[in-house]
């Protein structure tokens, strides 16, 4: 829409931004933001941009990616799936439950298919039966909490756990890249470029070599492999032709229906695709992240996956961002006081520049405003307070969710028939 | 005869999800190593008693809040997740300023503690329905993110910064003044039954009822719930009929909001006297079963609160006797919703095909026989 309404103009950012060029452009920006907020934070920290952290934050990322991806497939089939959550809880208990039984390895299996069981019942009702969406799933929700407090009674109870979490229990190994972060090669202690530079403290450059090294150093092999569904589900979205009937069916499926494709089948294969992804993100929540089973560890991330899928525009890769940024706001909650006071900084910074921005290109002036009144606000909390309450890095996600989608409503553009229900023959 | 058709088809799904609950209890039961015979005949052994039935009341009171606050907004199509939130957020404030404000004249006392929580519970759900008519936010996205914000968010953080000290350890406010309870039902109810011990019937029944009736008149014989069943219905009908589609989202959130703020005052004002970190949870999530269940009916949710509120309490028993797990019931719950709402949905379009084939045989009817001669 934007494009018709613009004026046809070259600007700065078609000439240097192109393509993939602009991410690489956006990325290196963003991280010369986080060095500056480093730098003139009232409180000395490195956290922002340090490798333990970011390894950390990809680690609490993959819960919610999960659950978006998830939420993807179900959504480009055209099933709005509320029900995320209780897939993702049903992926916490089975995850923990099979750990017990026969190692992580079993107990991820174990929660794909407790969460595809999940997507199961959900698409049963909502395609099935022609449920509304929103009440399929939160009748799933309903239920997933119930069904792991009874088992965990009969189960765990009696094995050193309780009626509210398991024993605990052990996740899978982890795995340095040798040489970029100094992984071992057969024994040989590899050299560790990325540290060395992250340690030389230089601005910017360090900091990029630490974010960097985070996704390369002491990552577990479960969060490779989540990483690795990302370029999986593109491809099988994007690239193969179960992924275009898949899609069709989220945009008009009364066409792909005459078109011979079995509109229903391919919308329960969305969303039993989207629990048993959402029950991986609960089995790695559970096992990798947690140690244990633990009732409401799962905190609502399934929703906040579900959202991260909107605001990234029902694409994978927008997906993805979210989610990361969201596992970082978990990860300074956890690690750093200073670092989580000085992301108020930070805020200030990024909405100070999208104001100028908005300046620039002469946007809208009610939303400039509210942009100002928003950057002063916080840059003002930020300048008087040392701390903020541990509150806050818990709810950033929520608040982040509400701000990108009150201003970003208008670009965002989901599959067109979503959320509708569909009986073949009805038009 | 079609009447009682009218009754199976209003009360078929239903009862028809209820006894289909019972028997994947049963199974459940049977798996776990108990005799579900045994066990369902003692938690009507129990259930019956006449404390436990008090109880089961005092636990629908807030459970039927819940679902009309949910079954408001649902009547024109808007999910209003964030019931949860608001009644939490409202039963705080309202603990603060009930505290606050001391000894008053009873009456008044209560009055101010009730106006708070319907305004506080207001407030949070017409943010989100400020949203949605200003920036299109979906409601179940914002009413999803505005409990977390409420619950782990302001709750959180000013409960730790305005809790008193006490004895114990829990983190709690001040006491409300005696003057702002609500009173016990006991001695009416003991009238006609024997001394009630240990447990008293909450006051609160009465303001669920007088909420209950008001919701039936709104939604029925109002212009504003005609304008909200029009737009539930067909929102593009409505508009062009000259319903203001936002003034109208905006009012149901409002009013959908303030009986929420409801939801937890049945417990603050009859039970326990203060907001703490225990206070109950989780019944505003548990409200969208209740109107799911009665299909936004002011009867129906009755009726399903009722039922949910007895097996809640009911099966206390299970535990007790170590038959099963309690959670047990909330499994029974969620097989229920899903059941009912399927029964629902096949009911709804069998109407529909009779109504169609109703019309279809009252077209040939009448012009049967003309139309035959004139295609021939």
């Amino acid at each position: 829409m934007s494009i018709v309404r613009e004026p046809p103009m070259i600007t700065l950012r078609d000439t240097v931004m192109q393509g993939r060029r602009r991410w690489l452009v956006y990325s290196l920006g963003a991280v010369l933001i986080l060095a500056a907020t480093q730098m003139f934070a009232k409180q000395a920290t490195d956290d922002l941009t340090s490798s333990g952290t970011w390894a950390i934050a990809l680690a609490w990322s993959v819960p919610i990616l999960m659950a978006g991806l998830g939420g993807l497939f179900s959504e480009r089939a055209g099933v709005v799936n509320i029900g995320l959550e209780g897939m993702l809880i049903l992926g916490t208990w089975f995850g923990a439950f099979g750990t017990m039984i026969g190692g992580p390895w079993f107990g991820m299996l174990l929660a794909a298919v407790a969460g595809g069981v999940g997507g199961l019942m959900m698409a049963t009702a909502a395609v099935g039966f022609n449920v509304d969406h929103i009440v399929a799933g939160v009748a799933i929700n309903l239920m997933a909490p119930g069904l792991t407090r009874f088992l965990s009674d009969l189960h765990f109870s009696d094995r050193g756990g309780s009626i509210t979490q398991s024993p605990n229990i052990s996740g899978v190994s982890s795995f340095s890249l040798p040489i970029f972060a100094g992984g071992t090669v057969f024994g040989w202690k590899s050299p560790d470029i990325l540290g060395s530079i992250e340690n030389a403290e230089v601005f910017w450059l360090s900091d990029l070599a630490g974010i960097a090294r985070g996704f390369v150093f002491q990552m577990s092999w479960l969060t490779l492999i989540a990483f690795l569904i990302l370029p999986l589900s593109i491809v099988l979205l994007w690239r193969t032709r179960f992924g275009l009937r898949l899609r069709s069916c989220g945009e008009h499926p009364h066409a792909a229906d005459s078109l011979g494709v079995n509109v229903y089948k391919y919308k329960y294969y969305g969303v039993v695709i989207s629990g048993a992804l959402a029950g991986l993100g609960g089995g790695f929540l559970a096992i990798q992240l947690s140690g244990l089973y633990k009732e409401g560890q799962t905190q609502g991330k399934g929703y906040i996956g579900l959202a991260t899928m909107i605001f990234g525009n029902w694409n994978p890769i927008g997906t993805a961002r979210g989610a990361i940024l969201f596992g970082f706001t978990e990860t300074l909650r956890l690690r750093d006081e200073s670092a989580a006071h000085a992301l108020l900084l930070l805020v200030a910074i990024v909405v100070g520049l999208l104001l100028i921005w908005r300046i620039l290109r002469r946007s809208g002036r009610l939303g400039t405003v509210q942009l100002a009144i928003v950057a002063v606000a916080v840059g003002y909390w930020y300048a008087n307070s040392t701390g903020v309450p541990n509150q806050l890095p818990a709810i950033t996600p929520h608040i982040a969710v509400l701000v990108v989608l009150l201003f970003a409503t208008s670009r965002l553009r989901p599959p067109a028939a979503d959320g509708l229900p569909f009986r073949k023959g009805d038009t | 005869m079609s009447r009682l058709r009218a009754i199976r088809r209003v009360m078929g799904p239903p009862v028809g999800a209820v006894l289909l609950a019972l028997i994947v209890a049963s199974v459940i039961l049977f798996v776990s190593g108990a005799n579900p015979f045994v066990a369902f005949g003692n938690v009507i052994e129990y259930g019956t008693r006449l404390e436990t039935l008090v109880e089961s009341f005092n636990r629908a009171t807030p459970l039927y809040l819940s679902g009309i606050a949910f079954a408001i907004a649902m009547r024109m199509n808007l999910f209003q997740i964030g019931v949860e939130g608001q009644y939490i957020l409202a039963a705080f404030v309202a603990a603060y300023v009930g505290a606050g404000v001391g000894s008053l004249f009873p009456p008044l006392h209560v009055l101010i503690i009730l106006v708070v929580a319907m305004l506080v519970g207001a407030a949070w759900a017409g943010l989100a329905g400020w949203m949605k008519v200003t920036r299109n936010v979906h409601e179940v996205i914002s009413t999803i993110m505005l409990n977390a914000i409420a619950v782990g968010g302001v709750v959180s953080f000013l409960l730790g910064r305005w809790s008193i000290e006490t004895a114990s350890l829990d983190t709690r406010l001040g006491d409300i003044a005696t003057t702002g309870w609500f009173p016990s039902l006991n001695p009416i109810l003991e009238l006609v039954t024997r001394e009630i011990k240990r447990v008293e019937l909450t006051g609160f029944i009465l303001v669920a009822a007088v909420v209950g009736i008001g919701y039936h008149l709104l939604v029925n014989r109002t212009r504003l719930g005609f304008d909200l069943r029009a737009t539930g219905t067909n929102p593009f009908a409505a508009e062009a009929s000259g319903v203001p589609p936002k003034r109208t989202i905006v009012l149901a959130m409002l009013i959908s909001g303030a009986v929420a703020g409801l939801v937890g005052m049945a417990d603050l004002l009859g039970d326990q006297h203060f907001y703490s970190l225990r206070f109950p949870q989780g019944l505003g999530f548990a409200g969208i079963a209740v109107a799911l269940l009665g299909r936004n009916h002011a009867v129906g949710a009755a009726i399903a609160a009722i039922a949910f509120g007895w097996l809640e309490r009911a099966s206390g028993i299970l535990e007790v006797r170590g038959d099963a797990p309690r959670e047990i019931v909330t499994i029974m719950v969620g097989v229920i919703i899903l059941f009912a709402v399927i029964a629902y949905a096949l009911a709804q379009r069998r109407g529909r095909i009779e109504a169609a084939a109703a019309a279809a045989a009252q077209v040939t009817e009448a012009s049967g026989p003309d139309t035959e001669e004139a295609d021939t």
